[in-house]
C-alpha cells in the first residue's frame, strides 16, 4: 500500500514537472511571433497603403508560428488531465 | 402566383427549420446526457453509445465501437450547413432580386477569389467547392461552442479525418502525373533533402490536424479554468454578503464574454482559414502543373488531328 501511495506520488509530480518543462516551448513563438509583428509594423510605416494585405499576411504567418507553441499546450494539458489518471489506474493495476 | 408565394414561403420555413432544429437537438441532448455535479470538468467527448460488435476478436481489436457527442455533432453541424445551402440557392434568378442571392453570390465570389489568388486559374472550377466545404464545416463546427455544446473541433478524432483526407487529396494531386514524377519531387535536390522532403510530407497531416486540435481545445479548456477561477475568487471576496448574495458569482460577469469572443469566434474563424488555405498552399504547390497540361494537350492534339 506503502509503495503504491509513493507511485502514484511519483507519478503525479512528474506529470506536473513535465507539463511545466513542456511550456518552455512558449518561448519560441513569443519571439518569433514578437518579431513578425515587429517587421508588420515596419511594413505599414513605410507603405502605410498596403496595410491590409500586410495584416492579413501577418495574422496568417502568426497562427502557423503559434503551431510549436500548442503542440507544447497540448502535451502539457494532457500531462495534467489524462496522464495522472491513466498511469495511476496502470501503476495500481500492475502493484496488484 | 399566390398559391406559388405561399408554397415558396412553406418551403423556406421547412428549410430553416432544418438549419435551427440540429443545433436545438444537440443542446437538447448536452442537457439530458449532462449530469448534475458541481465543480470543474474537464473532459473529452461524451460517449453516447458503446458497443462491441466483435467480441470473439476481442483480443486483437481491443476498443469498442464508441459514438461520442463530438460524432453526432458533426453530422448535426453537417445537415445544419445543407439547410442553409439549399435555403441561400433557393429560386435562383439571372438578375438577382432577394437578398439571399446576393449573400450566395458574395460567398461564391469569395471562395472562388481565394482560390485563384492562392493556386491559379486552372483549379478554380475543380477546387473551390471542396475549399468552401472545409470553410463552412470547420468554422460551423468550432462556432457549436458558441451554443454551449461541444464542438466536434475540439476532438482530435475529427480534425484528424479531415487532415487525413486533405492529405489524400495533396498525394493524389503530386502523383497525377504518374510515380515517376511523383518520386521526382521528392529526390530532386539530392538524397539529403530527399529525406527531409519526405518526413516533413508524413508531418503534413500530423501538424495541420494538432494546429486545429490544439487551437479550439486549448481555447475550450482555458475558458473552463478561467470560469472556475473567478467562481472561486468571488466567493472569496463576495462570501461575507449575508444570504443568497454571498452565493452568487459576481465576478464571472464579464471576463468570460471577452475570452470567448476571442477563444470562440476569432480563432475558431482564423483555423477554419488556415486549414483552407494550408490545403489550397500544399495541392497548389505539389501540382505538376506544366507537365499535366503538356501531356493532356499531347494526348488531346492526336484526338483532335484524327
Amino acid at each position: 500500500m506503502d509503495m503504491v501511495a509513493i507511485a502514484i506520488g511519483i507519478v503525479f509530480g512528474c506529470c506536473a514537472l513535465g507539463a511545466g518543462i513542456a511550456m518552455i516551448a512558449g518561448i519560441g513563438p513569443g519571439i518569433g511571433e514578437g518579431d513578425a509583428v515587429a517587421k508588420a509594423c515596419e511594413a505599414i510605416g513605410r507603405q502605410p497603403e498596403a496595410r491590409g494585405a500586410v495584416t492579413s499576411t501577418m495574422i496568417m504567418g502568426c497562427a502557423i508560428a503559434e503551431t510549436t507553441g500548442l503542440y507544447a499546450l497540448v502535451i502539457a494539458i494532457l500531462l495534467i488531465f489524462v496522464a495522472p489518471g491513466s498511469m495511476g489506474n496502470l501503476l495500481v493495476s500492475l502493484i496488484k | 402566383m399566390n398559391e406559388k408565394a405561399r408554397s415558396g414561403r412553406g418551403a423556406d420555413i421547412l428549410l430553416i427549420l432544418m438549419m435551427v432544429l440540429p443545433l436545438v437537438a444537440a443542446m437538447a441532448l448536452k442537457i439530458l446526457n449532462t449530469p448534475a455535479s458541481e465543480g470543474v470538468v474537464i473532459e473529452g467527448a461524451m460517449v453516447y453509445f458503446s458497443a462491441n460488435p466483435n467480441a470473439d476478436l476481442n483480443a486483437v481489436i481491443s476498443t469498442d465501437l464508441i459514438i461520442t457527442d463530438a460524432q453526432i455533432n458533426s453530422w448535426l453541424v453537417m445537415i445544419s450547413i445543407t439547410g442553409l445551402c439549399l435555403f441561400l440557392t433557393r429560386d435562383l434568378r439571372e438578375k438577382p432580386v432577394s437578398a439571399r442571392q446576393h449573400v450566395a453570390e458574395w460567398i461564391v465570389e469569395k471562395v472562388e477569389g481565394l482560390v485563384s489568388g492562392n493556386m491559379g486559374d486552372f483549379h478554380v472550377n475543380s477546387f473551390a467547392p471542396f475549399v468552401c466545404a472545409v470553410l463552412a464545416l470547420s468554422a460551423f463546427s468550432s462556432l457549436m461552442s458558441l451554443i454551449g455544446v461541444f464542438a466536434p473541433t475540439s476532438d482530435l478524432s475529427t480534425v484528424a479525418g479531415w487532415a487525413v483526407l486533405v492529405f489524400l487529396i495533396i498525394t493524389a494531386y503530386k502523383a497525377c502525373c504518374g510515380p515517376r514524377i511523383y518520386v521526382r519531387s521528392f529526390t530532386s535536390d539530392g538524397p539529403v533533402v530527399a529525406v527531409l522532403n519526405v518526413i516533413s510530407e508524413v508531418a503534413t497531416p500530423f501538424s495541420m490536424a494538432f494546429r486545429h486540435y490544439g487551437n479550439v481545445m486549448s481555447g475550450a479548456v482555458i475558458s473552463v479554468l478561467v470560469a472556475a477561477a473567478l467562481k472561486g475568487l468571488s466567493s472569496l471576496v463576495l462570501g461575507w454578503l449575508p444570504g443568497a448574495l454571498g452565493q452568487i458569482p459576481l465576478l464571472q460577469v464579464g471576463l468570460p464574454a471577452i475570452l470567448s469572443i476571442y477563444f470562440d469566434i476569432f480563432s475558431g474563424a482564423l483555423q477554419a482559414y488556415i486549414f483552407a488555405m494550408l490545403t489550397m498552399l500544399y495541392v497548389g504547390g505539389g501540382f505538376p502543373e506544366e507537365e499535366y497540361i503538356a501531356r493532356h494537350s499531347a494526348a488531346a492534339a492526336p484526338k483532335a488531328a484524327a
